[in-house]
C-alpha cells in the first residue's frame, strides 16, 4: 500500500488545483518527513493555505495524487488496483490523522470552551464524556486556559481563541498539526503567547507540523525546512538557517525582503 | 343560540357580553390552527431547508419545485384541494385538520426560506471546522449550524406566526368555526354585524399584540453568545 517511504508521513504528486479555468497549484511535488516541522512562506495567493486545505479534506484537488501516512487522500484503490476518487468514509478515516488551526479560528461561538473540545471526540472518536473532558482540561493546561474552560469564545481575547483552537484541534490526537497564518489576525501584543504553545508543540518530536506563517523569526527558530511558495509551486527550500541567510532566487530574495522590511 | 350559548340582543352592550364567550370559543380555535399550522410549518420548512441544501441535485430540486408551487400559488387553492382532492383518494381529515395543514403547508414554503437564510449566514468558516474535526454532516447541522442560524431566524419566524393568526379565517370556507366565522354566523342570525365583527377585530388585536411582545421577549431572553448578528 505504501507507496512513499516509511520515514515520508506526506507526499504531494504532480498535484494540480484549479479553480474553474484558474490553476492555483500547479504540478506540485513536495514532501514531508514523519515528525518534520516545516514552514511554508510565500506571497499571498502563491497558494500556501490551498495546500494546507487540500490536506485538511476542505478542498478537493483536480489532478496528480496525494498520499498521507501512507495512503491515498482524495483516491481509493479500486477492486482492479486503479485509483478512484475517495468516498466519504475513507475521508473520515485519512481526515482523523490531521488537525488544522484556521488563521479566525473558527471556534463554535455557542459552547463553551471546554465544550468546543470535548465535542469532536465524544461525537467522533466515541470518547466517554468524563474522559473527554478531563483530556479537555489537560490540553487547557497545556495552553495555559485552565480557568476559562466554562467561559464562550466571544469572552476571550484573540491569542487566547487561538490558543483554544489549537487545544481543540490537538484534542482529536492527530498525527499532522496544519496551521494556517495562525496568528495573522492577532493583535501584535498577542502573537507572543501564541507562537508560544505552538513552539511547545514543536518540541514534540513525533508531531508532524506544517505551518504557514508570516512570523519569519519563528520560523527560523522551530522549523527543520522552510518552504518558499511561488505561483502554486516550492520555488526554493531549505534549512531555515540557509533560505534565510542565502537564498538562491532572485523572488525569494526580493520577498524576504519585503516582510523583513514590514516588521 | 351557538354552541348552547344564548345571546342577548336588549342592547348592545348586553349583546356584545352575551355572545362574548360564543366569540372566545372561536377564538380558541383560531389559536389552535395558527399554533398546528405553525407547528408544521416549523417542522416542515426545516425539512424543506435541509433538502434543498443537499448536495445532491435530485434531492434538492424537487424540494426546490414543491416549495416555490406551495408559495407561488394562493391559500385558498391549497385549501380546496386538500379538503375537495384528497377525499378523492381517500384520505379524509376532519376541516380542522385540513385548515391547519393547509397553512402548515404554505407557511412552511416561507418558513423554509427564513432557515435558508439563516443556515447561509453562518460562516463558512464554521462548516471547515466542523469538517477538519470529522463531525458527521448531520450532526454539524444540528449542533453547530442550526443553534448559531436560531437567533437569527427568531424574529421572521415571530412575523409568520402573527401572519397564519390573520390567515386563519380563510379556513372557515372549509367549514372551520374560527373566531370570525363565528361572528359572521351571529351576524346573520341576529342581523347584527357591527358588534360581533368589531369584537373580533378587537380580539384579533390584542392576540396579535401578545404574540409579537411575546416573540420580542423570546428574542430578547434567547442566548447570542457572540453569534455575530448582522
Ligand atoms: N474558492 C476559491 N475560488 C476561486 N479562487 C480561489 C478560491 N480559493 C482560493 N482561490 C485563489 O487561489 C489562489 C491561492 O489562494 P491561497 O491558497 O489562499 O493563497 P495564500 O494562502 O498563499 O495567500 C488565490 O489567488 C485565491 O484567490
Ligand atoms: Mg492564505
Amino acid at each position: 500500500m505504501t507507496e512513499t517511504g516509511a520515514d515520508t508521513i506526506i507526499k504531494f504528486d504532480k498535484v494540480v488545483k484549479r479553480f474553474d479555468t484558474f490553476t492555483v497549484i500547479d504540478e506540485l511535488d513536495f514532501e514531508v518527513k514523519r515528525g518534520e516541522k516545516v514552514t511554508i512562506i510565500g506571497p499571498s495567493g502563491s497558494g500556501k493555505s490551498t495546500v494546507l486545505r487540500i490536506l485538511m479534506t476542505l478542498e478537493p484537488i483536480s489532478g496528480g495524487v496525494v498520499y498521507v501516512d501512507g495512503d491515498t487522500l482524495w483516491h481509493e484503490k479500486g477492486g482492479n488496483g486503479d485509483l478512484k476518487p475517495a468516498s466519504e468514509s475513507h475521508l473520515r478515516k485519512m481526515r482523523e490523522k490531521m488537525g488544522m488551526v484556521f488563521q479566525q479560528f473558527n471556534l463554535f461561538p455557542h459552547m463553551t470552551v471546554r465544550r468546543n473540545l470535548t465535542e469532536a471526540p465524544t461525537q467522533v472518536l466515541g470518547m466517554p464524556k468524563a474522559e473527554a473532558k478531563q483530556r479537555a482540561d489537560e490540553l487547557l493546561e497545556m495552553v495555559g486556559l485552565t480557568a476559562h474552560a466554562d467561559k464562550y469564545p466571544h469572552q476571550l481575547s484573540g491569542g487566547q481563541q487561538q490558543r483554544v483552537g489549537i487545544a481543540r484541534a490537538l484534542a482529536m490526537r492527530p498525527k499532522i498539526m496544519l496551521f494556517d497564518e495562525p496568528t495573522s489576525a492577532l493583535d501584535p501584543e498577542l502573537v507572543g503567547e501564541v507562537l508560544g504553545v505552538i513552539r511547545r508543540l514543536a518540541e514534540e518530536h513525533d508531531l508532524t507540523m506544517l505551518l504557514v506563517t508570516h512570523e519569519m523569526n519563528f520560523a527560523r527558530q522551530i522549523s527543520d525546512r522552510v518552504c518558499f511558495f511561488d505561483r502554486g509551486k516550492v520555488l526554493e527550500q531549505g534549512k531555515p538557517e540557509d533560505l534565510f541567510t542565502n537564498p538562491k532566487e532572485e523572488r525569494t530574495r526580493e520577498f524576504l525582503k519585503a516582510v523583513l522590511e514590514d516588521n | 343560540m351557538l354552541f348552547g350559548i344564548e345571546w342577548d340582543t336588549s342592547s348592545t352592550w348586553a349583546f356584545a357580553t352575551s355572545i362574548l364567550p360564543i366569540l372566545l370559543i372561536g377564538m380558541w380555535v383560531t389559536i389552535q390552527a395558527a399554533v398546528v399550522g405553525f407547528f408544521i410549518a416549523l417542522v416542515l420548512g426545516l425539512v424543506w431547508a435541509a433538502l434543498k441544501a443537499a448536495p445532491l441535485k435530485i434531492i434538492s430540486w424537487p424540494a426546490i419545485v414543491v416549495t416555490e408551487f406551495l408559495r407561488d400559488t394562493p391559500l385558498l387553492i391549497q385549501l380546496f384541494f386538500l379538503y375537495y382532492v384528497l377525499p378523492e383518494f381517500g384520505i379524509v381529515l376532519p376541516a380542522f385538520m385540513t385548515g391547519a395543514l393547509a397553512l402548515g403547508l404554505q407557511y412552511s414554503a416561507y418558513t423554509s426560506e427564513v432557515y435558508r437564510a439563516g443556515i447561509e449566514a453562518v460562516a463558512r468558516g464554521q462548516h471547515e471546522a466542523a469538517r477538519a474535526l470529522n463531525l458527521s454532516g448531520t450532526r454539524t447541522f444540528t449542533h453547530i449550524i442550526l443553534p448559531q442560524a436560531v437567533p437569527r431566524i427568531v424574529p421572521a419566524m415571530g412575523n409568520y406566526l402573527v401572519s397564519i393568526m390573520k390567515d386563519v379565517p380563510l379556513l372557515s370556507v372549509v367549514t372551520v368555526l374560527e373566531m370570525l366565522n363565528v361572528a359572521r354566523i351571529i351576524g346573520d342570525r341576529t342581523f347584527n354585524y357591527i358588534v360581533p365583527l368589531s369584537m373580533v377585530g378587537g380580539i384579533y388585536l390584542i392576540m396579535t399584540l401578545i404574540a409579537s411582545g411575546a416573540v420580542r421577549l423570546l428574542d430578547d431572553k434567547l442566548p447570542k453568545r457572540g453569534i455575530p448578528l448582522k
